[in-house]
């Protein structure tokens, strides 16, 4: 598709494209640096971590890291399907009551007109300013009134009402949705929890799955140390810090902890963009 | 057809009639309802702890006692005896005033000269520019390059090529610390705001650049200026609250490189001085005066940027 509009942009100079060719491909290899790095670590045998001068690539790459970690895991005494198992409940619920909340309430905001509404959108604007730091002290003594401390919850309800993710969700509803579309549908008799989830929705794909992408990083870096202290309860980036604190001699391990941390976003940020990419290939809609 | 009517009416009070508040209130019901479990969570979780806050700013409160009224004796303190918060503020300022508006414009440019590839290829180098922000730890690297020891990567090579014959200390020696936290700031940058204006570049429709070929567009600087930008306004307007808060609020990235300690308190910012009264010393009523002060300092930044964007396509 993008290709096809490509040919058609006539306000493109082949010097033009050069240019930024040459500006992305050096910026590219720049930025990869640290995927690049970490891959490399992760592979090396422990002397080549402490060669002099030190080397950037792997020269004979090795599982011995990984094995060793899969050692260390196999002797907690909580096993580490039960962290995987914490941090993926955590992020799941986490990030679907992002997108459920976030997505109704910026659809209310940027295509409804009711009494309220600017002085809503204003302080939420305004809300991203405070620094989050000094709020976590009201929200632990609000936790341990309800009894949530020492749960998931305490870390999944909190993220529900992500403003960042709110906020973005309700500038892209306001720039690509067209109220004639809505107001077709309203004549049409559709109420509006359908226009939403079948109007709404799929136009502005490209938005959620973004916030999904970041929703799912911030909450999978989350260690949850502020509301659960049962061990069993612990998050796997927890658990995997602290393996990583054992010192020179585990900087093996860490190297191939860094690795896994990193990967799992990675294929989770593959898999979405690959959406997006194909959302807006076949469908064409668009803002004014 | 009355139903429709009123339905309309629902979404587009006030505007057909003038009906009381009240009246145009219980038509909004559905409105409310879309909003309602957000609206709820966000009081609780960000509202009323933000004015608590802003109320123990005023306060002496340490976390242990119940907090005693003193009135703006914190924020005296801050700007008249606080020398270390007056360093902070000039750091951040400097530290702002490059980091803010140099990320914002490379989100934007690096998005903008993406998107105009093929999708296959759009999609790798985003995850390429992405990469620095998606592992969460990606400034160990920096580390590893900057270290002052000898088998710091930079240090190692110069030595190995006789350039220099002691290691330097790049992140403790104060003339080096803030251009190495500027640079790996800036190397981090292409984050949140990046994404969102990938998302929505490729949302503008290709009809838009149609008819702007047709209306004479000639180049594709005319076409960012006229109808790229406008079109993007949304976006960039978010982006700028991205940049304005991701600059005035580091602290966690710059301590990772240049420790808790920084020698002469050269990379110390507001937001490390806030979490060191916070987390630190327990001074939360001294604490919450900071980020008072920080608040009004971004939002002061925020509107000014709010005007700049309004020129764009004029």
């Amino acid at each position: 598709m993008a290709i096809r509009i490509r040919k058609k942009r006539l306000s493109r100079s082949t010097g033009g494209d050069l240019v930024i060719f040459f500006f992305l491909s050096l910026g590219a290899a720049f930025m990869a640096l640290p995927m690049v790095y970490t891959v490399s670590q992760a592979f090396k045998p422990l002397n080549e971590l402490w060669l002099f001068p030190p080397q950037f690539f792997v020269r004979n790459p090795t599982l011995d890291n990984f094995n060793d970690l899969l050692v260390l895991m196999g002797k907690s005494w909580v096993p580490i399907t039960r962290y995987l198992f914490n941090s993926l409940f955590i992020v799941g619920f986490g990030m679907a009551g992002n997108v459920v909340t976030g997505s109704l309430a910026a659809y209310a905001l940027a295509k409804h007109v009711f009494p309220g509404r600017k002085a809503i959108e204003q302080i939420i604007v305004l809300s991203l300013m405070f620094t989050p730091t000094v709020t976590s002290i009201p929200t632990y003594m609000l936790m341990s009134r309800l009894n949530l401390i020492n749960t998931y919850w305490a870390v999944v309800i909190p993220n529900w009402s992500w403003t960042l993710g709110l906020y973005l969700m309700r500038n892209f509803m306001g720039a690509m949705i067209h109220d004639s579309l809505l107001e077709a549908a309203r004549i049409d008799g559709a109420s509006e929890l359908r226009i939403y989830a079948q109007i709404a929705m799929p136009i502005v794909k490209p938005a959620w799955l973004t916030m999904i992408i970041l929703a799912f990083q911030r909450l999978w870096g989350e260690t949850g140390a502020l509301f659960i202290y049962r061990e069993e309860l612990k998050t796997l980036p927890y658990a995997l810090s602290q393996v990583a604190t054992g010192g020179i001699a585990r900087a093996g391990v860490s190297a191939a902890i860094a690795l896994i941390m990193m990967a799992v976003p990675v294929i989770v940020f593959v898999i979405n963009q690959s959406k997006i990419v194909e959302t807006m290939g076949t469908s064409g809609m668009g803002g004014e | 057809m009355s139903s429709v009517v009123s339905r309309r009416r629902m979404v587009s009070p006030g505007i057909e009639y003038r009906e009381s508040l009240w009246a145009r209130m219980k038509k909004s019901w559905r409105s409310y309802a879309f909003v309602g479990p957000f609206l709820f969570l966000f009081t609780v979780f960000t509202v009323v702890p933000v004015i608590l806050s802003i109320v123990l700013s005023f306060t002496y409160f340490n976390m242990l006692e119940f907090p005693k009224w003193i009135g703006w004796a914190n924020y005296i303190r801050l700007f008249l005896a606080d020398e270390v918060f007056l360093i902070a503020v000039k750091n951040t300022l400097l530290f702002a005033a490059i980091t803010g508006p140099v990320s914002y414009m490379m989100c934007f440019i690096f998005a903008w000269f993406i998107n105009e590839l093929q999708p296959k290829v759009r999609a790798f180098l985003t995850l390429l520019f992405y990469a620095p922000s998606i592992s969460g730890s990606a400034y160990t690297i920096w580390q590893f390059i900057f270290s002052q020891d000898t088998y710091g990567y930079i240090n190692a090579h110069l030595l190995n090529l006789n350039i220099v014959d002691k290691p330097i200390g790049w992140l403790i020696e104060p003339k080096y610390m803030m251009t190495i936290v500027i640079i790996v700031t800036l190397w981090m940058s292409l984050g949140t705001s990046f994404l969102a204006f990938i998302a929505g570049l490729q949302g503008i429709s290709s009809t838009l650049y149609e008819a702007g070929a047709i209306d004479g567009i000639k180049n594709r600087w005319q076409e960012l200026w006229y109808l790229t930008l406008p079109a993007m306004r949304p976006y960039l307007m978010f982006g700028a609250i991205m940049a304005i808060t991701g600059s005035f609020n580091a602290a966690g990235n710059i301590q990772a490189l240049t420790g808790p300690n920084p020698t002469d308190y050269a990379t110390w910012t507001v937001m490390q001085h806030l979490n060191d009264y916070g987390t630190v010393r327990y001074e939360m009523g001294y604490a919450s005066a900071i980020s008072v002060v920080l608040f009004f300092v971004m939002v002061g930044s925020q509107r000014l940027v709010q005007r700049m964007l309004h020129r764009i396509g004029n």
